[in-house]
C-alpha cells in the first residue's frame, strides 16, 4: 500500500514530464532507492508494473532500481559506518549521536524517451545513460576494526 | 533505423512536489495566523480521544478546527464535532496510507478562515504519514502504553519528525511491561530535541501539561 502511493505519484510525475516535453513514449525509468527508505524494491516493481498501464506514455516502460547504501555519520568520533549493520549506534565508539547521510533517497533519476521535438538534435540512440548521468563517486563507509 | 531513444536527466526526489506545496501552505497559514498541528499515531493509540479532551481544555482560549483523515468513514469527524463543539472536516484518502499537502489544503479550504489552531488527525499508521510533509507547523506522535516502549526503535522516521511525543493511556501502565524511562531513552535516541508528555485522556493525568504546551506554542507563533 505504501509503495503503491509512491508509485502512483511517480507515474503521474513522469506522465506530466512526458506531456511537457511532447515525447511519444517513455521506454525506461531509473530510480534511486535508499536501503533504509522504507521502500521494498519487489513491492515497488510490482506496483509499478500495474500503475504504468494507467498512462499511454508508459505502457512498455522498464524500471531499473538503483539501491543506495545506507551510511550513517557519527558526530562523536566523526566516522561513517553502514547503517543497516549497526543502526543508530556507532560501531567505533558506541555513541548514539549519529545521523543518516545516505540511504533515505527515493529519487527519479532519469528516463529514456522516444520521439518529441528535440529527438533529432539530442543524444544518439546508443548513448550510454550511465555516461550522461554519472555521479561523482560516493564516499563509502569506513570498516570497523 | 528505429526511433531515437534519448535520456532525460531528472534527478528529482519523489517528495519534491509535495515538499514545495507543503512549504507554500505553511507560509499561507502563517499569514492567516493559523497554527497547524499534524497528529500521527498507529490505529487505536488514542488520537481522537486525546484530541477531544485537549480541545475541550483549549477551546475557550483559541478558535480551533479539526480535520480527520481516514481511508474511509466519517465516524471520527462526527464524534469530535459532537463532543467538542468545534468545526470538524472529514478527509478521505481513498485507500492511500497517508495525507499529503494537497489533501490537507483541500480540507482547510472547507474550514472557516483565520482559526487559531487546527489539528490534522493523520491516518493511523507509523510508517507512511511520516514521509509526507502535510504543511503543518508541527508534527506530533501519540504512542500508547499497550504498543510497547520499543516502537521508537522500530519506526525511527516518525519519531525523528515529531517535535512532541505524547505517551497515551498511562492509566494502563500497571498492566503492561512498559517503561517510561526506556521509552524516553528510545525517543531521545531518535530525536534528541523531542518533548515528551505522558498523559491519560481517561483520568486526565498529564493533560494540563499538554494543554499548556499548546497554549505556549500557539501564543509564540502568533507573537512572531
Amino acid at each position: 500500500m505504501h509503495e503503491l502511493g509512491i508509485v502512483m505519484h511517480v507515474v503521474d510525475s513522469i506522465e506530466s514530464t512526458a506531456k511537457e516535453l511532447g515525447v511519444e513514449k517513455v521506454t525506461k525509468l531509473r530510480m534511486e532507492v535508499g536501503e533504509v527508505s522504507t521502500v521494498v524494491p519487489e513491492l515497488f516493481t510490482d506496483a509499478f508494473d500495474w500503475a504504468k498501464k494507467r498512462t499511454q506514455y508508459m505502457q512498455d516502460c522498464d524500471l531499473e532500481l538503483i539501491i543506495i547504501q545506507g551510511i550513517s555519520y557519527c558526530r562523536t568520533c566523526r566516522r561513517t559506518y553502514e547503517t543497516t549493520k549497526y543502526a543508530k549506534q556507532c560501531p567505533f565508539c558506541g555513541s548514539y549521536d549519529t545521523y543518516l547521510v545516505t540511504g533515505n533517497e527515493i529519487t527519479i533519476k532519469d528516463i529514456q524517451v522516444i520521439g518529441g521535438p528535440d529527438a533529432e538534435a539530442d543524444a544518439p540512440p546508443d548513448t550510454d545513460p550511465s555516461q550522461v548521468t554519472a555521479d561523482p563517486p560516493q564516499d563509502t563507509a569506513d570498516s570497523p576494526q | 533505423m528505429g526511433a531515437a531513444v534519448r535520456t532525460i536527466l531528472l534527478n528529482k526526489s519523489v517528495y519534491a512536489d509535495n515538499d514545495a506545496e507543503a512549504e507554500l501552505l505553511r507560509q499561507r497559514l502563517k499569514a492567516q495566523g493559523t497554527y497547524l498541528v499534524n497528529v500521527m499515531s498507529s490505529p487505536g493509540a488514542g488520537k481522537t480521544t486525546t484530541l477531544i479532551r485537549l480541545i475541550r481544555m483549549l477551546k475557550d482560549e483559541f478558535s480551533i478546527g479539526v480535520m480527520e483523515a481516514d481511508i474511509d468513514s466519517d465516524k471520527d469527524a462526527v464524534q469530535v464535532a459532537a463532543e467538542t463543539g468545534v468545526a470538524s472536516v472529514q478527509l478521505h484518502t481513498d485507500g492511500m496510507c497517508h495525507l499529503d499537502a494537497g489533501m490537507t489544503a483541500q480540507g482547510l479550504a472547507e474550514m472557516e478562515k483565520g482559526l487559531d489552531l487546527v489539528f490534522l488527525e493523520n491516518v493511523g499508521n507509523l510508517v507512511c504519514p511520516a514521509e509526507y510533509d502535510t504543511g503543518a507547523h508541527m508534527s506530533i506522535t501519540i504512542l500508547s502504553v499497550p504498543e510497547g516502549d520499543d516502537k521508537p526503535l522500530k519506526y525511527p522516521l516518525i519519531f525523528e519528525k515529531s517535535s512532541l511525543v505524547v505517551i497515551s493511556k498511562i492509566d494502563a501502565l500497571p498492566y503492561f511491561d512498559f517503561s517510561l524511562e526506556k521509552v524516553q531513552r528510545n525517543i531521545l535516541c531518535r530525536n534528541r530535541d523531542a518533548k515528551i508528555i505522558p498523559v491519560s485522556a481517561k483520568t486526565g493525568e498529564g493533560m494540563e501539561e499538554l494543554a499548556e504546551f499548546f497554549r505556549g506554542t500557539v501564543k509564540a507563533f502568533k507573537a512572531k
